[in-house]
């Protein structure tokens, strides 16, 4: 009968309902928006670092990947003595460069990622395959849409521009034999990947086996605290960067973000708490009558509680149902803003959905509900009923 | 009629506050009900028969004397065990009738039931008994608005009756109601006292005062007259 009351309490203002139930759904959507904010963007850039599964990344001291031009010496040496590692499963250098590419009436610049194809982690191959031999390279789309080139095509390309001599140190004649999503870069960035060797060579003397970092995967099951305690010996003029490491420097970067998306996260939740709040007090105060009636009648104090604080929640549930769906459409919608702001890599997702998000969401407004439902219910359960009816009768 | 008081109030006395001064509504009031009696308490607005009802009914407290319900001290007792035991003993009929307008008739008469955990198939059977008793049948899964002021009275009376009350309470059960309906209000609180519940009602309504068996005449908060009808 409390279910039924509640129901036909919600009901019977219908239009009341729906627009409390529509206000709560825009405070709901506000804050999974937000909770999506402050952990999305952390388990995304997590997820970044480990997508194709290289826990660590070796920079000089004191630099982070691609902060500097700064590179690592005796790469070639590097590599093996990290390759003989206990636990070491992979080992792939990258040197970040730039490529002129000669269009004839025309030349663009590209990004330019030396690598070792079979252990690279910065993208994956959409179409076509990865570079094989030291003449090919594989293309982000920009690229593609920038050159007007097509899988097969060919096209001449210069590395180490020196702007004294306006002379290339290196100058070779590519194909193209991939389509790529490069991880780490952002929207609309044009970038080739290519093999390191060869851009070694294109950038020439002072390029000579140096790398900008290396990436380094541990075999599964290994223990990365072990893994970090061997490779730093082994390589005393790096700095060894955990995703752990990485993660903490992510998470000061990001605590303003995240410090945001709590206060409006909580401006959310207590809007919806108000709203519903203002709203059941509305209601109570409309049927006091019909409360101390049924206290008249017998029923018991608590049952009062329960109707008032179920329709409450019942409001609470209902917009936070409606405010998912919203809240997944307007974060899709931001995502595609923040997703194309220039030096962020594409691949964040600033909004991450998880469904922990959705339980989080939906757990403090069924709370907040609650709570709402709470003040209002005591408050009409609690009137003395002789003078009520009274003040109803006169009223 | 038999000798045992249903009711039974001694030396009552009520004052509340209205607007800064102090109201003595009823001032040592003493009366018993005997089982199967129906009283009608009769007086001028204000003279307290009203609040002397809601003393008697457990929802509301006196600042002296006792009231007992079949010997139980209904005064004394806290919040909890009033509730439950208005909700078991006591029905009550207000003058504006103040069913719950979401629900149907049947699911009104039902409420007091629910409230008592009284199993559905019985409560619904028993509803509909009530419905029958009061010549509302046809009128079941109508909602009050749906119905007269006179239907609506009559749902009020059969969500009163619901849990088999020993003493039925109505306050001004007519007061909302034309003369003709009124008089077949009358009459069915004569069908139910004679059916054996014991009834006190609050009225202006000569009428209905007539048909009691004992009229309580009240003038500011104390009993000036009680007189029982020559059968």
């Amino acid at each position: 009968m409390v279910l039924r009351l509640a129901w036909a309490t919600l009901t019977r203002n219908r239009t009341r309902t729906l627009l409390a139930i529509l206000g709560v759904a825009v405070s709901a959507a506000m804050l999974l928006d937000m909770v999506m904010l402050s952990s999305g963007m952390r388990a995304s850039f997590k997820d970044l670092l480990l997508s194709r599964g290289f826990q660590f990344r070796l920079v000089l001291k004191g630099t982070l990947p691609f902060d500097t031009d700064a590179t690592i010496a005796d790469a070639s040496d590097i590599t093996r003595r990290l390759e003989s590692l206990a636990d070491v499963d992979a080992v792939s250098p990258v040197l970040g460069g730039q490529l002129h590419v000669d269009l004839g009436d025309r030349a663009i610049v590209a990004m330019a990622l030396g690598g070792v194809a079979a252990a690279q982690g910065d993208y994956e191959v959409l179409d076509g395959r990865a570079p094989s031999s030291e003449n090919e390279l594989v293309a982000s789309d920009a690229f593609f849409t920038a050159t007007g080139k097509r899988l097969g095509d060919t096209l001449s390309a210069g590395a180490g521009y020196d702007p004294q001599l306006r002379l290339f140190s290196g100058r070779r004649v590519f194909t193209l034999v991939g389509r790529a999503h490069f991880l780490y870069l952002s929207e609309g960035q044009r970038a080739v990947a290519l093999p390191l060797a060869t851009l070694q060579a294109m950038q020439g003397e002072r390029s000579h086996d140096r790398v900008s970092f290396f990436m380094l995967r541990a075999r599964s099951g290994a223990n990365g605290d072990s893994v970090r305690d061997r490779i730093a010996p082994a390589v005393p003029s790096l700095f060894v960067v955990s995703t752990e490491i990485a993660m903490r420097q992510v998470d000061e970067r990001l605590s303003y973000f995240r410090q945001l998306a709590f206060i409006l996260g909580s401006v959310s939740l207590a809007v919806g708490f108000l709203l519903v709040t203002t709203l059941v007090t509305v209601s109570v105060n409309e049927r006091l009558g019909e409360i101390v009636v049924l206290r008249a009648l017998g029923v018991a104090r608590i049952r009062i509680v329960q109707q008032i604080v179920l329709e409450g929640s019942a409001i609470m549930i209902a917009g936070a149902i409606a405010g998912l769906g919203l809240g997944l459409l307007t974060a899709r919608y931001l995502n595609s803003i923040l997703a194309s702001f220039p030096g962020l890599p594409a691949s964040i997702d600033f909004f991450l959905f998880q469904p922990s998000d959705a339980w989080t969401a939906l757990g403090l407004l069924v709370g907040a509900g609650v709570l709402a439902g709470i003040y209002p219910s005591w408050r009409g359960a609690s009137q003395p009923i002789a003078p009520t009816l009274r003040e109803e009768a006169v009223g | 009629m038999n000798d045992a008081p249903v009711v039974s109030a001694l030396d009552l006395q009520r004052e509340y506050r209205m607007g800064g001064e102090i109201v003595h509504a009823v001032r040592g009031v003493t009366l018993d009900v005997m089982r199967g009696d129906y009283v009608a308490i009769v007086g001028p607005s204000g003279c307290g028969k009203s609040t002397l009802l809601n003393l008697l009914g457990g929802i509301d407290r006196p600042n002296a004397g006792t009231v007992s319900i079949d010997g139980a001290r209904i005064d004394r007792m806290n919040d909890r065990e009033a509730t439950r035991f208005r909700l078991t003993r006591v029905g009550f009929v207000f003058q504006r009738f103040y069913l719950m307008p979401a629900l149907t008739a049947i699911e009104n008469i039902e409420l007091p039931m629910a409230e008592a955990k009284v199993p559905s198939v019985q409560r619904v059977q028993r509803a509909r008994e009530l419905l029958a008793y009061v010549g509302l049948e046809v009128r079941r899964d109508h909602r009050p608005a749906q119905l007269s002021g006179g239907e609506q009275q009559r749902v009020a009376i059969a969500r009163a009756l619901a849990n088999k009350p020993t003493l039925l309470l109505a306050d001004e059960p007519t007061g909302e109601l034309d003369a003709r309906t009124g008089a077949e209000m009358i009459e069915l609180l004569g069908q139910v006292n004679g059916d054996g519940t014991t009834i006190v009602v609050v009225t202006h309504d000569e009428e209905l005062a007539k048909a009691a068996w004992r009229v309580v005449h009240m003038r500011d908060g104390v009993i000036v007259d009680d007189r029982r009808r020559a059968s």
